[in-house]
């Protein structure tokens, strides 16, 4: 298999990142993984299951907004993927039905899963329950004590919320509690991870998952333009899933600028920031190379965002090599451009949007665009899981 | 001959003994291999402290982010044992993961290990095939044995692809898990048992869950010894001479 910018080859690299860099202790599981997900991706059965859900559990397909008075604004053609409409309120559930589609396939009755803002805990444990299999999520001590709802959210669909008190708490350290209890649990555990990140074949597999997302971009904006390419696409990027899913058919297609916003936190120098591509060094986390945010002696850094679900110091192999090569180009918001860019789109738009995605619109005011350019920004998810933050900012008006 | 094989000629089991470097103080680490190879240790494995340890349970976690706050790092630890060889002289080998190695630089770290006495080498979360592609000539350049793991769950063929790597000895680890959990010895027997049966070219080491006199005499019936990390971590965290109880624990596996 040659590697592209979409796809990795059969050792996992995208470029010089990627890989499985992993204790023995998890290869078989990571081997069985890797032998039969192509396979089972690809067959029929599941392909029928795995499209019916997404279209009557998750309420696919999301639409394609012409967002009328931002264009106005920003002098442009704006459209945005409306993923916040999905199941479950983010994108995150394209993958997890996905990767319980396969858990099942490969005969797994125990779910694993790690959470930040709890989001993809959610997505977990809403498609444990329509599967009626065990569900484990772990969560930093810090992100459970900041986000309660979604806390109660998993309990409520059945899931067992376990607290990760490791290192800084967050998660990172989720994430590490969940590969050790992969470690420990080696014959029934299935670990659905939530972003493009891991050992391979995880990046592959989340990256196919979330490329309906660029799929249904093309028809829809075929159907609204009269062309599938727009000028740009433009997504946030924590470890990356949904931008790796608005991307990807577009990846081949030159014409297309590929725009990927990273949380700058208070800003890029301040120590408090998660811009993994301008702090990162090339390094090894959670099982693959990337870029990594770590100090001069290799020990991995704990990042800072508003924003719980871009807050994490690592990214996605292939975005790692998108920004290597130049293909893709990487840009930040602070929190505070975050914060301007929600409240901007709830009275432009009435949308609320998820911090997150706040991010990728803030990269309105750093790119110029042309009157006639079609943009499309993925609007990843929806605001009321940051209701509070939302609500600190409007009593400080 | 290497150290590490010199070692396993007499045939006598081999009691190696994990422990942090820096900690449970930064200064430790000296102080704590004396009297590890004093008490009739015969392997010392030191631990390179990192953020992220995946094959780590929460003993070892905790040691490493002791260590780290101690202010423990490549420099300072290759600092420690410039002169180690004037006082140790059983095999040292260097445990950690691929991160902060390779931000110190592969071959930069091999070269120092090396000069410093250094035996060999464990990074868990370093694969077959990268090690093969990219790192072996490295280590081989600088006279470094490189140790694999390997658990119940590997085939029999990649066993034997690993032993044929590996050098110095075979890391098998008793159950799936990560460091300082509770074993079904049962099953580790029948594990041991079986490895025995593939006519490996290295000695085998028993790690993960080994604790005490009986599971170290358990494991060394089917295996050429055992290595015991978490045990022996948790009982110097807080000693005021971990010299002391070194001295007495090591003596109550092998007495």
């Amino acid at each position: 298999m040659q590697a592209t910018y979409k796809e990795p080859d059969e050792l996992g690299y995208y470029g010089e990142f990627g890989g499985a860099y992993i204790p023995e202790m998890l290869y078989r599981n990571v081997e069985e993984l890797r032998s039969n997900y192509l396979d089972i991706i690809k067959s029929e059965s599941f392909q029928k299951e795995y499209q019916f859900l997404l279209k009557d559990y998750a309420g696919r397909e999301t639409p394609l907004y012409y967002a009328a008075r931002l264009s106005d604004k920003y002098k442009t053609n704006i459209y945005l993927k409306r993923e916040d409409l999905c199941h479950t309120g983010a994108h995150k559930v394209n993958n997890t039905i996905g990767q319980i589609l396969v858990a099942e396939r490969l005969g797994k009755k125990r779910i694993i899963a790690e959470t930040g803002a709890g989001q993809h805990g959610v997505a977990t444990a809403t498609v444990c329950a329509l599967k009626g299999l065990q569900c484990i999520v772990y969560m930093g001590e810090k992100d459970i004590q900041r986000q309660a709802p979604n806390v109660a959210r998993m309990k409520m669909l059945g899931a067992t919320v376990v607290p990760a008190t490791s290192g800084s708490k967050t998660l990172k350290d989720a994430t590490n509690e969940a590969i050790r209890d992969w470690i420990n649990h080696p014959d029934d555990t299935f670990y659905i991870i939530g972003s493009v990140v891991g050992p391979h074949p995880y990046p592959d597999m989340v990256t196919r998952f979330q490329s309906i997302i660029s799929k249904e971009i093309r028809t829809q904006l075929k159907e609204k333009t009269g062309s599938e390419l727009p000028k740009a696409v433009i997504a946030c990027v924590g470890g990356g899933s949904n931008a790796a899913g608005t991307f990807y058919h577009f990846l081949d297609e030159p014409s297309v600028d590929i725009i990927a916003v990273e949380a700058s936190g208070c800003g890029v120098n301040s120590g408090m920031s998660a811009a993994t591509t301008q702090l990162g060094k090339p390094g090894i986390l959670h099982g693959s190379k990337s870029y990594v945010m770590q100090t001069a002696d290799g020990q991995v850094v704990e990042p800072h965002s508003i924003s719980a679900g871009l807050d994490y110091p690592g990214i996605g192999p292939m975005h790692a090599n998108l920004f290597a090569t130049g293909r893709g180009k990487f840009l930040s918001a602070t929190d505070k451009e975050a914060l301007e860019a929600s409240f901007e789109l709830a009275k432009l738009e009435g949308i609320i949007p998820a911090l997150e995605s706040a991010h990728a619109l803030a990269a309105l005011n750093q790119i110029k665009f042309k009157k006639d350019d079609n943009i499309v920004i993925c609007l990843s998810g929806r605001g009321d899981k940051d209701m509070e933050t939302y609500m600190k900012e409007l009593n400080k008006k | 001959m290497s150290r590490l094989s010199e070692t396993f000629k007499s045939g006598k089991k081999i009691l190696n003994i994990y422990c942090t470097a820096g900690y449970p103080k930064l200064d430790s680490t000296l102080s704590v291999m004396k009297a590890l190879q004093e008490s009739g240790t015969d392997i010392i494995e030191l631990g390179m402290p990192y953020s992220d340890p995946l094959a780590d349970g929460e003993t070892i976690q905790k040691s490493s982010s002791i260590a780290i706050e101690n202010g423990m790092n490549m420099h300072v630890l290759f600092d420690q044992l410039k002169d180690m060889r004037n006082e140790i002289s059983i095999p040292v080998v260097l445990m950690g993961y691929m991160n902060p190695v390779l931000q110190y630089g592969f071959e930069n770290f091999c070269k120092h290990a090396a000069e410093v006495g250094i035996d060999g080498l464990i990074l868990p979360d370093l694969p077959q095939h990268e090690f093969e592609k990219t790192y072996k000539s490295i280590l081989e350049k600088y006279n470094l044995d490189f140790i694999f793991l390997v658990t119940p769950e590997t085939s029999e063929e990649r066993i034997k692809k690993l032993d044929e790597l590996s050098s110095g000895f075979l890391y098998a680890v008793s159950s799936s898990s990560t460091t300082g959990g509770e074993k079904d010895f049962e099953a580790v027997e029948r594990y041991l048992q079986k490895l025995q049966t593939y006519n490996l070219k290295n000695p085998v080491l028993v790690g993960f869950g080994i604790k005490d006199k009986k599971t170290f005499n358990d494991a060394c019936k089917y295996a050429n010894g055992a290595i015991i990390g978490s045990a022996y971590v948790k009982i110097i965290q807080h000693a005021q001479t971990p010299e002391v109880i070194t001295k007495s624990f090591i003596q109550s596996i092998l007495n």
